[in-house]
């Protein structure tokens, strides 16, 4: 019987099979560094005595203290300038690579690795933050970890692992126009709930997927963890090496046509099966929105808030009850007239330039709603300098957003892109969870195409209810 | 690591599902370099409300934490388990746990005890029926016991001889060095390695100023 993709990944790397209910050990290809979850591992290689095992392997960035704002003058908040501060000192000390703020290479995390080549089909790629399952985009596995096995992987660049489920995510059939890959995934945890995933490996295909880009396959991916998955990927195709090919760090030569012929390999078998196999179509998507505090409790735009009683299941009903108080939410109110303070386009969900070029297209030549104000953050200084060079910095400026420097911003609560309390806001980003993105603000989590039409008119919209809806959508 | 046998002591029923890592533990408090001290980070939205239960007299002291399902959802911060393990809590009893948050908590020492929510349910009523009643968990028998009720939990076999040895992962990970150097010779010339580093031309990055 033939294998899924994953468990293709799985075995290549395999250093050491367990025995006698031992997890298997295995090799990490890529460890992506950041200031908040890696500290407290260094500290412990220093107390062990240890080194870094491979620094060639490992990378730093600095993402979620960092302000968007004045990054040329010091950090005003000390402890995040301690943070800061403390990875750049482990950095040097360690002989690990780092791109800090002001560098063109800084970002987040998820952006940086795959702008630079560094995310490639058949790796292993790890990270102290739950958005790793970005790089599956690649037909990588690639998963979140934390502080002990950050430590780990610093110290063994392998980690003890116990093997995971796999579950197939068929997305069948064409998107309509104006649906996007967010809506693709969020409607995808939607139905299959924020423990659905939980100890398996998703795999998202069919045609909807195929005929998606790369940066939209990493949004996909990206929120598989909101699903509860430990990771999710797509087989690597000519999308994916077209993506990769002529970047600093792609194989050249006979290294580029080797990795290739073997990427090309990295496919779920026709006779493999998977544990579990969840179908959605493509056509009966539509823009999504989420209305609760996690992921899952998301509906169309078209439709209303939910009234928690028409939940069957009475720990749903609970949950949606307590959500909708901390959203301020009535139930029947249509999404669309829910006016919204604050629009925030980016984030490693939404960051990249195609998120960035999708959202002004909608915007350009109308004004921002005028109580509605709109930040937009590239996910790196890579993405900023790009947009600039297509001048959609004048774009987004001229509507009346503001354009800063990139970092994980409003992503969430950890440096000063913060929501006030009752705050509501329209989010590209990840997680609708509660005071995420400030104490006491209110998340809804749409697509970059919904947070530009929601800017326009101030309430939660979709493109396609603006005047004059572009051309995208015709 | 401390060596996990069994653990006696105040069960804390907190009726809640899908209780994420933000909530056990807000960003903001995630700025800090240090592995211990987040006691009071802990729930840190909801301990200002009077009525949440770590506020009421009868659970302050609590070590046992009986939690709804999808405990530990969202970001992979271990600071979750520091700051359980800072408050005093020794075990997390849930019908379901997040795959990420499972592995920091067997990582640190804190056993996260997966039980069927019917038997949440039981415990539940058993805790506030009796504020302050104490539950005690075998890690050897995986059974949690509070008053005449016993009810089995799950934990993977693996993770439970680490605890009950207090083992530490990196000590028996480098035990098989000679594995990983012989697997690193059979890597493939294609696989990238960041330094030396290369990356497009270097460009200057404008700071961003606050809007006028």
């Amino acid at each position: 019987m033939g294998t899924t993709l994953a468990e293709k990944l799985w075995e290549s790397h395999l250093v050491r099979k367990g025995t006698d209910g031992a997890p298997d050990l295995l090799y990490i290809d890529l460890h992506m560094v950041h200031e908040v979850t890696s500290p407290q591992a260094f500290d412990g290689l220093r107390l062990a005595g240890r080194q870094v095992r491979r620094p060639e392997l490992t990378i730093a960035t600095e993402d979620h203290n960092t302000p968007t704002l004045d990054i040329d003058k010091p950090i005003a908040d000390l402890t995040s300038r301690t943070q800061i501060d403390t990875l750049r000192n482990n950095a040097k000390e360690f002989g690990v690579r780092i791109h800090s703020l002001g560098d063109a290479d800084q970002g987040v995390v998820h952006v940086v690795g795959p702008q630079l080549g560094l995310t490639m089909p058949g790796m292993t790629v790890v990270c102290g933050d739950s958005h790793t399952s970005t790089h599956g985009a690649f037909g990588a596995l690639a998963f979140g970890i934390g502080t002990s096995e950050v430590e780990h992987v610093l110290a063994t660049q392998t980690l003890p692992l116990a093997p995971f489920k796999t579950m197939a995510i068929n997305v069948d059939g064409q998107l309509p126009p104006g649906t996007t890959a967010k809506d693709v995934i969020l409607a995808v945890i939607a139905k299959i709930g924020t423990g659905g995933g939980q100890g398996y490996v998703l795999e998202y295909r069919g045609d909807a997927i195929r005929a998606l880009s790369m940066e939209a396959r990493m949004t996909v991916c990206n929120m598989s963890i909101e699903a509860g998955a430990r990771a999710g990927l797509i087989a690597p195709d000519e999308t994916t090496f077209e993506y990769v090919k002529g970047r600093p760090h792609a194989p050249e030569g006979q290294d580029w046509d080797d990795a290739v012929a073997y990427w090309k390999t990295l496919v779920t078998d026709a006779d493999a099966t998977f544990d579990t196999e969840v179908h959605l179509n493509a056509a009966e998507l539509e823009p999504f929105v989420t209305w609760g505090t996690n992921p899952g409790q998301g509906l169309p735009l078209s439709a209303s808030v939910p009234d928690p009683e028409s939940f069957a299941d009475a720990d749903e009903r609970e949950a949606a009850a307590n959500a909708l108080k901390y959203m301020g939410l009535t139930p029947g109110t249509p999404f669309r007239e829910v006016a919204v303070d604050t629009v925030f386009l980016g984030s490693c969900t939404n960051g990249r330039i195609e998120d960035l070029r999708a959202a002004a297209e909608i915007i350009q030549g109308r004004q921002k709603a005028p109580n509605t104000r709109m930040l937009v953050v590239p996910g790196s200084a890579r993405v900023r300098l790009q947009a600039e060079a297509e001048g959609l910095d004048k774009v987004f400026i001229e509507f009346g957003a503001e354009w800063r420097n990139a970092g994980c911003s409003m992503c969430l609560g950890m440096n000063p892109d913060q929501l006030a309390p009752q705050e509501r806001s329209a989010s590209t980003s990840n997680r609708n969870f509660e005071g995420r993105q400030g104490k006491g603000g209110r998340t809804h989590l749409v697509s970059p195409l919904v947070a530009a039409a929601t800017a326009v008119r101030g309430t939660l919209s979709s493109p396609a209810d603006l005047p004059d809806a572009p051309a995208l959508l015709a | 690591m401390e060596k996990f046998t069994t653990h006696t002591g105040i069960g804390v029923p907190l009726r809640r599902s899908n209780v994420d890592t933000d909530q056990i533990i807000p960003a903001v408090y995630l700025k800090r370099v240090t592995r211990t001290g987040f006691e009071d980070a802990l729930f840190a939205a909801w301990r200002g409300d009077p009525t949440f239960i770590l506020n009421q007299d009868d659970y302050k002291q609590g070590s046992v934490l009986v939690a709804g399902p999808d405990f530990g959802t969202g970001s992979s911060r271990e600071h979750a388990v520091w700051a359980l393990k800072d408050y005093g809590f020794k075990v997390v009893i849930a019908s379901r746990f997040a795959d990420i948050f499972r592995g920091n908590s067997g990582k640190q020492g804190l056993l996260a005890a997966e039980v069927e929510q019917s038997d949440v349910e039981l415990l539940w009523k058993a805790l506030e029926a009796e504020p302050g009643k104490h539950l005690t968990v075998s890690l050897e028998d995986r059974t949690v016991t509070c008053g005449d009720i016993t009810v089995s939990f799950h934990v993977d076999d693996y993770v439970r001889w680490r605890l009950m040895e207090g083992l530490d992962d990196i000590g028996l990970t480098l035990a098989h060095e000679g594995d990983i150097t012989e697997f690193e010779k059979t890597r493939a010339a294609w696989r990238p390695k960041t330094l030396p580093a290369k990356t497009e031309p270097k460009q200057k990055v404008e700071a961003a100023r606050p809007a006028q």
